[in-house]
């Protein structure tokens, strides 16, 4: 498995990476070389498994009461974006 | 009081605050006194919180003579020292996960791990460096530069918990907390000569702990000793309702079931031993060290049964795929908008995510989101992903019927002592296969030990001891055994002494 500038550029976009030209080579090998090194997978048979989604076979996910229990820290959350205007995130204008 | 308090168990620890002994400030200055001292050296922190250790530990002081007055005892836990792996949430305290992304990240809000330690009174003395986003096993991948092992400063610590490691095997804290996705607990125990605890998958809270991978991360403790481990555990384990995947069962009384052990000790207890953990890989040394630790637990009464894990080989394969499918998922969230790093004068929103993310995550961390990105994209998902889903479940199937023979596995933890700073770098395969015998147990979300079972070139190696889901006790129990008849778990570093 041997993947090229090209199709690192591609994933990178779909994973939202800027990466630059000289990065682009660079992760060619070595994305190949793990891709390579997964194949392995290839020899197992799997004939009739069913795929393992969850560590804890019999656990089955919570339900619990549809309530507000966190208190508001918005103001402290916030602190941390680092661009905001009366409690709104801001970004580059999206609609012309 | 002594000068060797630094060089002194929890268990002890808490004794001597029980009795009045030392106070749990005296205790405090102690340990930052050493931080300030030999922190540095290590590289084994991110943040240094003297202030706020101080004021808790008067607290706690308070509050242990109030108790002394009522004539009760308080927790061993109350008034001690230690520190977190800064991938744990700490209200009001910068938590970066070892990344430039979080580099100013203040948390409005505690881990679960880090509100139930605080409530036991245990006192925090400092975040510690790790890899990025807990993506590594030589603690290289930090945005705050590498740690550096105690025990030679040209070895890694190991990872991803490498500056939790590199802190308690230095005597600059008790203990330390640590999560582990692959090893990255055991490993870094391995490397430094702790005890190094991941529990079983569900057992203690991830919320508030950054994810990473979520259907293998889980919390656990690196500390000189079982008997520590179990104490920690004790205050951190147990049901949270904020954590989707916690399970709800009752927290076994730990040290109940160490004392039990040391009665009644290890007699009948079945070992299993997989000649998969004894590959070639394996140094001789390191397997050898193995055999001994096994002589002496059946000196203690314990019987070796052959048991096979076939699918074990499959291991790091499945974790090379899962894991970063999973971290691709996690770290999706991190975009630029509402916390953590964003690129100067975006273009537009494309610009605003491609560069926030490019300039904020490191080399590793993008080579792992591409790889995940690519096995799950159309076209791939069905043969990377699910794939490895089904070769997961074989895995697991193998652990589910050895234990249905034996009561722990044992092998070593890593097959080699620790390597060269920069030796691993190159070639990301090559360091992935350092966790080749520790990742089995996170795929199968199983409770794992490592344990210090001696030298090999003057660098610490350990045993690791995997059972079946939730058998923290007896894991706990065996490790005890073994630490009572053996005194690698008591050596320190020479320069750090």
């Amino acid at each position: 498995m041997s993947l090229t500038p090209e199709q690192v550029r591609s994933i990178a976009h779909l994973a939202r990476l800027a990466i630059t030209a000289e990065d682009e080579a660079r992760y060619a090998k070595s994305l190949s070389s793990i891709l390579d090194f997964v194949a392995a997978l290839d020899r197992a048979d799997v004939t009739g498994v069913t795929p393992m989604a969850h560590p804890l076979a019999d656990l089955a996910q919570r339900r619990r009461p549809d309530l507000a229990t966190e208190p508001d820290v918005r103001d402290q959350a916030q602190a941390n974006a680092p661009k905001v205007a009366a409690g709104l995130y801001l970004v580059p204008k999206v609609i012309e | 009081m002594g000068s060797d308090l630094h060089t002194k168990t929890l268990a002890e620890l808490g004794a001597l605050l029980n009795t009045g002994e030392c106070s749990s400030v005296e205790l405090t200055r102690l340990f930052l006194a050493r931080i300030d001292r030999h922190g540095k050296a290590l590289n084994a922190f991110v943040t240094v919180t003297p202030e706020r250790a101080l004021a808790q530990a008067a607290a706690a002081d308070a509050r242990r003579a109030l108790l002394r007055k009522n004539g009760e005892k308080g927790s061993p836990l109350l008034g001690m020292p230690f520190v977190h792996k800064d991938i744990f949430c700490t209200d009001g305290v910068r938590t970066t996960c070892g990344s430039k992304m979080l580099a100013g990240f203040v948390p409005p809000y505690d881990a679960t791990v880090v509100e139930r330690m605080a409530q036991a009174g245990m006192v925090m003395l400092a975040k510690t460096n790790m890899d990025e986003f807990a993506m590594g096993s030589s603690n290289e991948t930090s945005f705050f530069g590498p740690v550096k092992n105690p025990w030679d400063l040209s070895k890694v610590p190991g990872g991803s918990s490498g500056g939790s490691a590199a802190a308690v095997a230095a005597l600059l804290a008790p203990m330390a907390t640590g999560t582990d996705t692959g090893g990255s607990i055991r490993q870094p125990a391995a490397l430094t000569n702790l005890t190094g605890l991941k529990p079983t998958y569900g057992a203690v809270s991830r919320h508030g702990m950054i994810a990473f991978a979520s259907s293998l991360d889980q919390a656990g403790t690196l500390t000189h000793s079982a008997e520590d481990a179990a104490l920690v555990l004790q205050a951190i384990a147990g049901f949270d309702p904020r954590d989707s995947t916690s399970v709800e069962r009752p927290v076994p009384d730990y040290h109940a079931a160490l004392a039990r052990i040391a009665k009644d000790g290890i007699k009948g207890l079945r070992i299993g031993v997989p000649p998969e953990f004894f590959d070639q890989g394996l140094d001789r040394r390191v397997a050898q060290c193995v055999h001994d630790a096994l002589d002496e637990l059946s000196r203690q009464g314990a019987m070796v049964v052959d048991v096979h894990l076939p699918n074990l080989a499959h291991s790091v394969p499945v974790y090379y795929v899962v894991a970063p499918a999973e971290c691709s998922s996690n770290l999706a969230r991190f975009d630029g908008v509402r916390f953590g790093h964003r690129a100067a004068d975006p273009k537009d929103l494309t610009d605003l995510y491609m560069r926030s993310r490019g300039e904020g995550f490191g080399a590793e961390v993008k080579r792992r989101i591409m790889t995940g990105t690519y096995v799950l994209s159309a076209g791939y998902y069905d043969a990377y992903y699910l794939k490895a889903q089904k070769v997961r479940q074989l895995i697991a199937e193998d652990f589910r019927r050895a234990f249905e023979r034996i009561d722990v596995i044992l092998g070593p933890t890593t097959p080699t002592p620790a390597f060269g700073l920069g030796e691993k770098t190159d070639d990301p395969v090559t360091m992935y296969l350092n966790d080749i015998y520790t990742i089995g147990a996170n795929l199968a979300g199983l409770p794992a030990m490592s344990l210090p079972m001696g030298f090999v070139d003057g660098l610490p190696v350990g045993m690791q001891l995997i059972g079946g889901h939730f058998t923290e006790e007896r894991l706990l129990g065996v490790a005890h055994a073994y630490q009572a008849a053996t005194a690698w778990h008591r050596r320190a570093p020479q320069a750090f002494a």
